[in-house]
């Protein structure tokens, strides 16, 4: 079935048309929101359009890197989306361990309760969280973002942990075992440290999660200065003159902790999206 | 034969409470995680299906009152719920099956065997691209390039695709589509990636004895593809379908549900019942609606998920 010469020339020309019609379609929107960023408030809706005009420059940048308000926000996301990266991590690291190491009476009665928190749309947890996080005296503060973030980050993390740990042969725990260490030493000593991917999966992929979540954030706080990136982007918009070269330079300037992670771990990235759980 | 169980024969005053210790050793790991499913799903859930039994909750003076499923018909009758509900499916419908399309053609393209592994690997980027940014700057972006004076009405005019400039999310007859569109924009790269680990795991002598069959790429693709990707395509789409029914951002920040009503969807409806008519038990109604929905497709999507593990 190898056709000819031409026939394969041909084949390669069409994928190729192909190729770049698609990466047209997924990365020119990116692109112009970039060079967009760059242009003056006054140049963005110019007619004709053009990628790069006279009005190049790094205002925008330099208007929301000066301006403490938008700084604090990325503060905020940085802060939060640490701390529900690590409680994530350590908690989903407790339970994948149980979940695969362990047979109990309700083992799979929960396990099937972990899979369909998933499925629990945020916008009816929504109503109750407001008068729970109220009442608990935790509005308008980290704790209650960390807190509700878990509750959709940690779903698919124990999934992704109990899945790595299965693939770990059981002979490493009883070896430990044997030399009198306790199932607790068995996970940090042995268990943690070889399952440093899995972790790394699981870290990046919760980070990114924490990083882009609106909702929560936009209802349980209410002062600017507990406001994240999001809701940032989503306050300038509000306002009465629409800034749209900083909006965007806030945006890419958004977009970068992600976009270096993914570079970065894209392997990771990968694996994670593909466990079949969840997305952004 | 454990240690613990022999440990256990050597010193038998021990045996309760080292297998108690046993039995509830799993607990104690799982601990967190169920306190905070508990207290974070497990007790909201109930507090919202209790809002909507009663009338009267949280801010009216008037104490609660029990009106059963009142609630229910009220909500399930309004014609704003009914157009909200239909905006949903059309939504998430059309995106789940244009998810499916874009995700699938990428997927072949990029497993292609006519390109080096550098080229894909470069393409692959590209192709994830629209799924790294957050739904709040995907909205950004698109009413940057949608607006009547934007850059797609430009290139769409100067080709004589459309006579004139179009308000794409502020027209009733375009901005559901457009929202529409805007969502398959940002999630098709899901599908993508999860295709192309299918694709890599499809074994070469299915196709290589489907060759000697003399079928040709459609036929292989049909009946050697198709099939094998099958419990990914199913799990992909029921999950999908279930974050686009309780997709909020995108559309909050687009459109916000308007122009009157053309893209309201569930969510931003419960929003609007709550946050700005404080209608409490309406939207507590509403959010069950959704819960239900969601755990009706989830069960077809757990149990898909059963039988690729078996």
């Amino acid at each position: 079935m190898i056709g000819s010469r031409r026939q394969i020339l041909f084949r390669k020309a069409l994928l190729w048309i192909a190729l770049i019609l698609g990466a047209c379609f997924a990365g020119l929107p990116v692109v112009w929101m970039v060079s967009s960023s760059f242009k003056s408030n006054l140049e963005i809706f110019a007619y004709p359009p053009a990628l790069i005009d006279y009005s190049f420059s790094f205002d925008a940048y330099l208007a929301v890197l000066g301006d403490p308000g938008q700084l604090r926000f990325f503060f905020n996301s940085y802060l939060v989306a640490i701390l529900v990266t690590i409680c994530t991590v350590v908690t989903s690291i407790l339970a994948g361990y149980s979940f695969s190491r362990y047979d109990f009476r309700f083992k799979k009665v929960l396990n099937l309760i972990i899979i369909g928190v998933q499925s629990v749309p945020p916008i009816t947890l929504m109503i109750p969280y407001f008068g729970l996080i109220v009442w608990l005296g935790i509005y308008n503060s980290y704790t209650a973002l960390v807190l509700t973030y878990m509750v959709f980050t940690l779903s698919y993390a124990i999934i992704m942990m109990t899945g790595y740990f299965n693939t770990l042969p059981r002979d490493l725990d009883e070896a430990v075992m044997i030399d009198g260490g306790g199932s607790f030493v068995t996970l940090w000593r042995i268990l943690v440290p070889i399952s440093l991917p899995g972790i790394v999966a699981v870290g990046v992929y919760t980070f990114m999660l924490a990083w882009n979540e609106f909702l929560f954030a936009l209802t349980l706080t209410r002062t600017n200065d507990m406001r994240t990136v999001p809701i940032g982007i989503h306050l300038l918009m509000g306002q009465h003159s629409f800034e749209w070269n900083q909006m965007l330079a806030l945006s890419v300037l958004g977009s970068l902790p992600v976009l270096i992670l993914f570079l970065l771990f894209q392997r990771y990235f990968i694996a994670g999206m593909s466990a079949g759980s969840v997305k952004g | 034969m454990s240690i613990a169980a022999q440990r256990d024969i050597s010193e038998p005053a021990n045996i309760g409470w080292e297998q108690k210790k046993r039995k509830l050793l799993p607990y104690g790991y799982l601990s967190p995680t169920l306190l905070l499913l508990a207290a974070l799903t497990v007790i909201p859930i109930g507090t919202v299906f209790l809002y909507s039994l009663v009338d009267n909750v949280i801010v009216n003076p008037n104490p609660p009152v029990f009106v059963g499923l009142e609630n229910y018909e009220e909500v399930l009758t309004n014609r704003k719920f009914r157009g909200a509900l239909s905006n949903t499916l059309y939504f998430s419908i059309v995106s789940v099956v244009v998810h499916f399309i874009i995700g699938l053609s990428f997927a072949l393209l990029l497993n292609s065997r006519l390109l080096s592994a550098n080229v894909k690997a470069v393409f692959r980027v590209i192709y994830i691209l629209p799924w790294v940014f957050t739904a709040s700057i995907i909205a950004i972006l698109w009413r940057l390039l949608l607006n009547p004076h934007g850059v797609v009405n430009f290139m769409l005019l100067e080709l004589g695709i459309i006579p004139e400039l179009n308000e794409w999310l502020s027209d009733r007859k375009l901005a559901l589509n457009a929202v529409t569109f805007i969502n398959i924009w940002s999630g098709y790269p899901f599908y993508m990636v999860s295709f192309l680990a299918g694709l890599q795991g499809i074994p070469d002598d299915l196709y290589e004895s489907g060759r000697v069959d003399g079928g040709n790429a459609w036929q292989l693709f049909r009946h050697i593809t198709l099939p094998q990707l099958r419990p990914i395509i199913i799990s992909l789409a029921l999950l999908d379908f279930i974050w686009t029914i309780h997709q909020f951002t995108l559309i909050w920040m687009t459109t916000g549900g308007g122009p009157l009503r053309s893209t309201e969807v569930l969510s931003t409806y419960t929003y609007k019942a709550a946050f700005s008519s404080h209608e409490y038990s309406i939207a507590s109604t509403i959010a069950m609606v959704i819960l239900a929905i969601c755990t009706f497709v989830a069960i077809f999507y757990v149990r898909s998920q059963r039988m690729t593990d078996e």
